[in-house]
């Protein structure tokens, strides 16, 4: 990367880590719904012979309290700023830099992911497996994959968000689609059940035509090495690609948006 | 020439709400065909009432606001083609509006535009170090920008918008609402810039004391169009604008005295103040004249009145 990407990323760290306070209750919430979760989950398997589809004991823990960590992390219900930067006309700044305004949010966004990484994954996620004991991946690809896929989940979530920010160049008031988005990321994307629980033509369908598993389900999966490698890879390369397809969506329409640029604001 | 403008038109397409149903489409000409060119190296005033269209140029001007007619050149771009090679060429304050980063520290912000610009280490520190002396930036630049008070935050976006070196700034109302000395460090600072010469300005402002210690070079706009382009003297040329003379005497004002070269306008404080307007003789020769005539207590004579001229300007246009 430039040494521009690298100061982005570097200053988009800097950003969230000055919110120490938010920071601490954000992790605290994300624990105490941890264990909730977690107690839930554990109790629907306990009546179920033991797992839930397909998810045993730890697989379970692990689903719930990393799943806790990677919401923090890929954030992708708190929507980027772009929206009301374009709402207020102070999105003027941003295109008044010799750098494409994609790259500027998606540095920023990364920065705060990592910094994200660093508290509000690492704390919850030791809680879980303090309280609870984790699954631990056998195969050591995972813990190469797994990275990966978060890397990836974060792409995804941020590309669909500026997507929906870019919106605002047409429709001023995006909170319709937020709130959709908010709700079918949250339900398709694996954060409040495993996917796998749903009916299969409705499996198949989220996973090959829509990115919101790549959000959340696909690096849980790889961390509890759910149908071993070949399906680690797979679901990989099918994020992968989301975060190709939805990356070249946001570089086209942000094309179309420049096309039509109508500041607002004195 | 720097920037180039050719009938350069803005028009916005506005719905508005009539009644329960039906939505009416008016077109409003933000900028209704400009005419403007200006050199490398000038300091130009970009003046007129509210709405009349100042901020809608300076975004098509800057490339972030597509013309709907008219050629512009920027730099010898076409600002919203190029915009991001533009960017890297000029610099640019809207008053209301914020460039730097809100949670960072003020100096972390530069260093963040530094690498953003791909501005050599040597240049933008010697570039910061004027700054830093002229708009006294030492005692905020390890405070966050949200912390920051306006004033604080503008000569910080000023810095901002000056440290990849630009060759053209443009300045939409960088003294809104600025107390008296922050007021004067910018203008110090800008005059400074305009005396090194190599940085064209054009500035934006409803403070006329900004034109007139800053620009010599006015171009008022109206209703999208260029009333005026001259200097300051000329626009008082042609209103006929005048010097005035208010003296204080020691004796009241014989009645129907008159004296060759001046009107007299007003006999106030029971004839002992008179105020003289001088039909264009040099104020010397009335003022001779007139302690031959009365004998004087004080005297003073005063320039035409920037904000009187302006204003008649802008009646007149409506
Ligand atoms: N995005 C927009 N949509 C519709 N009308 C707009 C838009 N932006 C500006 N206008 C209109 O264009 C006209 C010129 O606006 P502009 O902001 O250029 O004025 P200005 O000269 O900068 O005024 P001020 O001194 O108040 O800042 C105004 O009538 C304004 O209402
Ligand atoms: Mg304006």
């Amino acid at each position: 990367m430039a040494h521009a990407q690298v100061a982005l990323v570097a200053a988009g760290f800097r950003r969230y880590s000055t919110y120490r306070q938010a920071t601490v209750a954000g992790a605290f919430t994300n624990t105490v719904f941890g264990f909730l979760r977690c107690y839930i989950l554990l109790s629907v398997a306990a009546t179920a012979g033991g797992s839930v589809a397909g998810y045993d004991g730890p697989q379970l823990v692990s689903y719930v309290w990393i799943g806790q960590g990677v919401l923090a992390v890929v954030n992708a219900w708190v929507m980027l700023d772009l929206a009301e930067r374009v709402r207020t006309g102070d999105v003027v700044a941003d295109l008044l830099r010799p750098i494409d305004p994609l790259w500027t949010y998606l540095c920023t966004d990364l920065g705060r992911s990592g910094f994200a990484m660093l508290t509000r994954f690492v704390g919850p996620v030791l809680v879980g497996a303090l309280a609870f004991g984790l699954y631990v991946p056998a195969n050591p690809l995972t813990y190469l994959l797994a990275p990966l896929s978060i890397l990836f989940a974060v792409v995804v979530g941020f590309a669909c968000r500026y997507l929906i920010g870019l919106s605002a160049f047409w429709t001023l008031d995006i909170r319709g689609t937020s709130m959709l988005w908010v709700f079918l990321s949250g339900f398709a994307g694996g954060l409040y059940f495993p996917l796998a629980i749903l009916p299969e033509w409705l499996k198949t369908t989220l996973w090959v035509a829509t990115p919101f598993p790549a959000l959340m389900q696909a690096p849980l999966d790889v961390l509890v090495e759910r149908g071993g490698v070949p399906n680690m890879l797979l679901v990989c390369a099918s994020q992968a690609t989301w975060c190709a397809v939805t990356l070249f969506a946001c570089k086209r329409v942000q094309a179309r948006a420049m096309r039509k640029l109508v500041l607002q604001g004195g | 020439m720097i920037i180039s403008a050719r009938g350069l038109r803005k028009d916005f397409t506005v719905h508005r709400k009539v009644g329960r149903f039906r939505r009416e489409r008016t077109v409003v000409s933000a900028v209704d065909g400009v005419d403007l060119t200006v050199e490398r190296g000038e300091m130009v005033g970009y003046i007129g009432p509210n709405g009349a269209g100042k901020s809608t140029t300076l975004k098509m001007l800057t490339g972030v606001l597509s013309p709907s007619g008219g050629e512009v050149q920027v730099c010898g771009l076409e600002p919203v083609a190029k915009r991001t090679t533009l960017a890297k060429r000029i610099g640019v304050v809207f008053g209301q509006r914020s460039q730097l980063w809100w949670d960072l520290p003020l100096g972390e912000s530069f260093s963040l535009l530094r690498h953003i610009y791909r501005v050599p280490e040597t240049d933008h520190t010697a570039r910061l170090k004027q700054c830093t002396e002229l708009l006294a930036l030492d005692e905020f630049i390890h405070t966050p920008v949200r912390q920051l008070s306006l004033g604080q935050r503008m000569r910080g976006e000023l810095t901002a918008a000056l440290l990849h070196g630009p060759e053209v700034l443009f300045l939409d109302e960088p003294t809104i609402g600025l107390d008296v000395l922050s007021k004067q460090a910018v203008r110090t600072f800008l005059s400074e810039l305009d005396t090194r010469g190599d940085t064209t300005v054009v500035l934006t402002t409803h403070d006329l004391a900004d034109i007139e210690k800053l620009c010599r070079r006015l171009v008022v706009i109206d209703h999208g169009k260029v009333v005026h382009d001259g200097t300051v003297d000329e626009l008082h040329s042609r209103y006929r604008s005048r010097r005035t003379i208010v003296a204080d005497l020691e004796l009241p004002w014989p009645d129907g005295l008159t004296l060759p070269g001046a009107v007299v306008t007003a006999v106030e404080a029971e004839g002992r103040r008179v105020t003289l307007t001088l039909d264009g003789t040099a104020a010397g020769e009335v003022v001779a004249a007139l302690a031959k005539a009365v004998p004087l207590r004080d005297l003073s004579v005063q320039e035409p009145d920037i904000e009187d001229v302006i204003a008649r300007l802008y009646r007149d246009d409506n």
